[in-house]
């Protein structure tokens, strides 16, 4: 199996259908993580959330789809039209791209993901930061003075936790020494009898409490949805766009969820392993771990005003990253001589 | 202007302020102030109540499935009964017409015969009609029947598709009466 990854012509056509299936399953993935964060948040509310399309509501997704794809593609007057249209576009794009690089697991030594690259990590950043301008773009294309506000809200949020979220994972690259996903997720330890992987959490345990917060603040997730805010700002950004657009913000919207969760359990939970679990399985059941934490933060947490979504970015969140990084060196070079 | 003026001192004074101008802002309250650790403390406590909500049972009835228990009191649609021997309650006396406080009874009575005996008494209803898109069921008609030939039944989706459908004739107002409603009116005869 592994010799077809070696032949030119064979390795396009392994990466163009796992393209073609990896389009799919998130896709589905992400459709049943709406239907999962309605049924969850629900149960939160003591009440059972969609449950009358097919058996435990599980077709609602399909039936909010069609529904969606029928309404009027409506572009209000006065808005920059091409900019409108291409916000969502990029939005989609980069949420999607970013699941070119994220391993899915190693099974059988059968690779499942599509792009093996040595700077995983950086590039998954990159395209998560690429949102912040479908969202400015959307914002102050709509003409509208909630969506500008939105917009700008979105960017000021996505700046400030951009920084912690990238220092939080610096002791990671430091410790294993490569931005390579794969490698983080094989990071091998010997300690006394125990050799083999490990969750890196035990060495990165501030790391990953800077990255939590910091990622739930970068997908404008609740509580720091103040892009949208729909008590003060009507929808923020989303409030002119309805239809398949909507859809588009939407769907990146969960896309960049589910690729929050199965970064946080790559570089802290160790991936694909997870004792004698199958590989694949165990790290969708890790995402699915996340994405539930995620659903509970926002069932349970009001909304944060905006001077303390600033004041926890930049005099908690950034402080308490760089002092990690500092911390983590100094025990690295003195514990390496 | 003199008026407007007036107008202007007439109106209520402003409510005494909280802080006065000059007060300047209160001292921080004496005590423990909260730290880092009580916040997390918070934000836990807070997590551990969702998810103990999470696990509880739901408080949902799911309507069409189940419906919530009403009382035996309810006032939904109407009725008209009949005596144990087949004869109509009612006789034609219009009395519920009278009380309804929005007009939605129509009775025209006809004089009972030998040959055709409808209701015990002197006349009975001949035609007897509700319109239910008017009634706000108060149950005044109930109250007023000297003969409890009116009474209100538990029913209430009387959803339909027309105008002319919410026209209730004497013959849907006839048809037999749901047991439970049978039973309570049997239990209150007997307390009278």
């Amino acid at each position: 199996m592994s010799g077809i990854y070696n032949d030119p012509i064979g390795h396009w056509v392994v990466v163009v259908v796992a393209i073609a299936i990896l389009l799919f399953v998130v896709l589905t993935a992400t459709a049943y993580t709406v239907w999962f964060e309605r049924v969850a948040l629900g149960h939160i509310q003591r009440r059972p959330g969609p449950n009358r399309v097919g058996p435990w509501g599980l077709m609602q997704l399909a039936a909010d789809g069609v529904k969606l794809a029928f309404k009027e593609s409506f572009v209000p007057a006065k808005t920059e039209r091409t900019l409108f249209v291409v916000a969502p576009c990029i939005a989609v794009a980069a949420a999607f791209l970013a699941w070119a690089v994220i391993p899915i697991g190693l099974w059988y030594n059968v690779q499942y993901w599509i792009a093996d690259i040595n700077v995983g990590v950086l590039l998954v950043f990159a395209l998560s930061s690429l949102n912040v301008y479908a969202i400015v773009i959307g914002g102050w294309a709509s003409n509208n003075k909630y969506s500008l506000l939105g917009g700008l809200r979105s960017a000021a949020q996505l700046i400030s936790y951009e920084m912690a979220l990238g220092l939080a994972l610096v002791p990671t690259f430091m410790i294993v020494g490569s931005l390579r996903l794969r490698d983080i997720v094989e990071y091998t330890v010997t300690w006394g009898p125990y050799h083999g992987p490990i969750p890196l959490i035990l060495l990165t345990p501030i790391g990953f409490v800077i990255y939590l917060i910091a990622a739930v603040a970068e997908t404008n997730r609740a509580p720091f949805d103040l892009p949208e805010a729909e008590q003060e700002l009507i929808g923020g950004f989303l409030t002119e766009y309805s239809g398949l657009k909507f859809v588009m913000y939407y769907l990146a919207e969960y896309v960049n969820m589910i690729t929050v969760s199965a970064l946080a359990a790559l570089l802290f939970f160790g991936g694909w392993y997870l004792w004698f679990v199958p590989p694949v399985l165990a790290f969708l059941l890790k995402i699915v771990l996340f994405l539930f934490l995620y659903i509970w933060l926002r069932g349970t947490f009001p909304r944060l005003r905006y001077d303390m979504l600033m004041r926890l970015g930049w005099k908690v969140l950034l402080p308490l990253a760089i002092v990690n990084v500092i911390v983590t060196g100094t025990i690295l070079v003195a514990s390496q001589g | 202007m003199a008026d407007d003026e007036k107008t202007t001192d007439a109106r209520p004074e402003h409510p005494t302020p909280l802080r006065g101008p000059d007060e300047g802002i209160p001292a921080h309250p004496k005590g423990k102030v909260p730290g880092v650790g009580a916040d997390i403390a918070a934000l836990a406590t807070g997590l551990k109540t969702t998810l103990g909500e999470f696990f509880s049972p739901q408080v949902t009835l799911e309507y069409p499935e189940d419906k919530s228990p009403r009382s035996e009191r309810y006032r939904g649609r109407h009725y008209l009964r009949r005596y144990e021997n087949g004869l109509e309650r009612c006789i034609g006396c219009e009395l519920c017409a009278a009380a309804c406080p929005v007009g939605c009874i129509l009775v025209i009575a006809a004089e009972n015969t030998e040959e055709n005996r409808v209701s015990p008494g002197e006349r009975y209803a001949k035609t007897y009609e509700i319109n239910m898109l008017r009634c706000i069921f108060c149950g005044y008609c109930e109250d007023a029947c000297p003969v409890q030939a009116i009474v209100l039944g538990p029913e209430y989706e009387l959803s339909d598709t027309s105008r002319e459908k919410f026209i209730y004739t004497k013959e849907k107002l006839l048809e037999p009466l749901p047991p439970d409603v049978q039973a309570r009116l049997q239990s209150k005869a007997k307390e009278t």
